[in-house]
């Protein structure tokens, strides 16, 4: 049944993939999001529902593992942070060239290189383009609250298994490490073998009483075939950015001027907008959930109704690119980010709105 | 005597596995794959396992050894199978599971996969194939390349000083307490191919019966790689590769 509980992000997120009913989950420990292999292991899901825990011996084997297990059909996870999610990158480009379902949780730090452990938003690039090698995107999802960290282990792992790719929870060290009331689901059975066999009859695991036999590859010399393998990753992707656009706006019925913010700092933004508002300053709010497929379309949309757009990351201005390319320099789209880890204050973004936009605040 | 006397299926001694696809293998003529391969799928079949058979292939000349043999396989990334192997085992406990790798693939990039999955004792099987060079990519330097050995990487002849020592790697396998069998076998003559035969059995009846890990090193000849005729590559092996790589069980628990 349901329960209401206060924790972490990182504790939130171990909860869910249990009672998601999950097969496994491998990770590697890294700051800031250990807590999340730690609750697992205190959890002991191996004694209730069966599902295994393992601590490998790197992200890369981690990522591996993953693959390993998503290959013979199972509902399988991993989670890391920056420096350890670039090296899941091998990894991550193989599932998606493989067609397999997998969850990749990444509680971002401060980077380049060893960085901080900080909160940060500055891999939202290499999340959102596809991050390893070859064309591909991965299913991205941006948690701004525990609830939604709580929330899009079962939306991640849906739409990984509907569309067969992997999905991200891309969070800031913000939503990983802050500690707020939350609603977990009640737990699910794990899917038994005819189960899996059946939602999964590409699944190498063995033939059982299959006719054919199952090859999980990536590789394809043929360049012919390739292409045609690469076409239908495409059309996935255009079916995908089609149907799972996600998003929440706030007092765009008005606005003046948008922000643009995604996870944590949208929060942030909420109270700098009340403020603006208290003020008379119509400034209303487009956050997007899934940072890919980006809701451009919405975007585009409010870009015709202000006179101006700010977005508001940690980082040097990365999804700028994304809503510029939406809104094709109808409006003015200025950047206001801080990096290395500092969170701004909502005092910070008004200034930016009343230096940038000329308005009275 | 007519042909059609002797043509009969009580003569039959020889025939391709059933578990053997019938397609042209992209091998080399004389290489060392392709009885390996004849020797997993007849084990196999004989074993009764078809059915429940996860096969993790490498990067390298076995990159498509699912091609061959025909059971559920997963293609890793490059060094990565016993990763793979890990967590379809641990998902999977009643099937079986084995790794078919080559010694770049095992003993360079995969090293790290390679040892903790041995020291955890994942209940897999691993079979090693150790030719001293990269066969897939053109012939360069292996791990597991003998000193003064001539690579497309060494033209002169691998050193010491460059390039650091051949690495037994199934020697520290065999140390580790994951492991519950360790062997080093070659398919060079017919002795030889039975006796590797035997260990890649007892190999997957630990892994059926849950005993750790195991790892079957086959110490193989790539003529191509070797520039050596099939036959010639035969003789090299057992003068040269055999001091280095000595045949024999190294653990067997």
């Amino acid at each position: 049944m349901e329960e209401v509980r206060l924790m972490k992000g990182n504790e939130a997120i171990a909860h869910a993939v249990i009672r998601y009913g999950a097969d496994g989950y491998f990770g590697y420990p890294i700051t800031p999001q250990s807590e999340v292999l730690e609750t697992l292991a205190e959890l002991r899901p191996w004694e209730t529902t069966g599902m295994v825990v393992l601590q490998a011996e790197s992200e890369v084997a981690a990522i591996n593992m993953v693959y390993g297990g998503a290959a013979t059909g199972k509902a399988v996870m991993t989670s890391s942070s920056s420096p350890g999610i670039s090296l899941k990158q091998e990894g991550i480009s193989y599932l998606a060239a493989s067609e397999l379902p997998a969850l990749i949780l990444n509680v971002m730090r401060g980077g380049p290189g060893l960085g901080t452990i900080q909160p940060s938003q500055a891999d939202y690039f290499q999340a959102t383009k596809g991050g390893g090698h070859g064309d591909y995107h991965l299913i991205v999802l941006a948690p701004a609250t525990v609830q939604e960290m709580t929330d899009f282990v079962a939306l991640g792992f849906d739409l990984a298994f509907k569309y067969r790719t992997p999905a991200m929870i891309l969070a800031d060290g913000v939503v990983g490490q802050m500690m707020e009331k939350v609603v977990l689901p009640p737990q699910r059975p794990r899917r038994t073998e005819e189960e899996v066999r059946a939602q999964c009859p590409w699944a190498a695991c063995g033939r059982g009483d299959r006719a054919e036999r199952n090859v999980v590859t990536s590789l394809e010399l043929d360049s012919a075939r390739m292409e045609v393998n690469n076409n239908r990753f495409q059309a996935t992707y255009r079916a995908i950015e089609e149907a799972e656009v996600r998003y929440q706006e706030y007092f765009t019925d008005d606005a003046e001027y948008l922000i643009v913010a995604f996870g944590s700092v949208a929060r942030i933004c909420l109270k700098a907008i009340e403020d603006a508002r208290a003020a008379g300053v119509k400034v209303g709010m487009i956050r997007p959930i899934t940072l890919w497929p980006f809701p451009s379309k919405e975007i585009a949309r409010l870009s015709a109704q202000v006179k101006g757009i700010l977005t508001v990351e940690l980082n040097a201005g990365q999804m700028i690119e994304d809503v510029r390319l939406a809104v094709e320099g109808r409006v003015p789209v200025r950047h206001f980010g801080r990096m290395g880890g500092i969170v701004p204050n909502p005092g910070e973004v008004a200034d930016t709105l009343r230096r940038e936009f000329d308005v009275e605040l | 005597m007519k042909p059609e006397d002797i043509i009969r299926p009580e003569n039959k001694v020889y025939a391709r596995p059933e578990l053997l696809t019938d397609r042209d293998t992209h091998y080399c003529p004389g290489c060392s794959h392709g009885v390996v391969h004849r020797l997993v799928a007849e084990l196999l079949a004989e074993m009764g396992l078809a059915d429940k058979t996860i096969g993790i292939a490498p990067v390298g000349c076995a990159v498509f050894a699912y091609n061959y043999i025909n059971v559920d396989w997963i293609e890793a990334a490059h060094g990565r199978a016993p990763a793979l192997a890990t967590a379809a085992s641990r998902l999977n406990p009643d099937r079986m599971v084995f790794t078919y790798q080559g010694d770049g693939d095992l003993a360079a990039i995969g090293t790290a996969e390679t040892i903790h999955a041995c020291n955890r004792g994942e209940n897999i099987t691993i079979i090693f194939i150790n030719n001293a060079i990269y066969g897939m990519t053109g012939g360069q330097m292996a791990p597991t390349t003998l000193l003064g050995m001539k690579t497309a990487t060494t033209p002169y002849g691998r050193t010491a000083e460059l390039n650091g020592y051949p690495l037994a790697i199934t020697n520290l396998l065999a140390q580790l307490d994951g492991t519950c069998y360790v062997t080093r076998q070659a398919v060079h003559t017919p002795a030889a191919v039975r006796k590797a035969k035997g260990a890649i059995k007892k190999a997957f009846e630990n892994t059926l019966g849950k005993r750790g890990t195991s790892v079957v090193e086959i110490v193989a000849t790539c003529n191509s790689g070797w520039k050596l005729t099939p036959a010639q590559s035969n003789e090299w092996m057992a003068e040269h590769m055999f001091a280095k790589y000595p045949l024999g069980d190294l653990k067997n628990e």
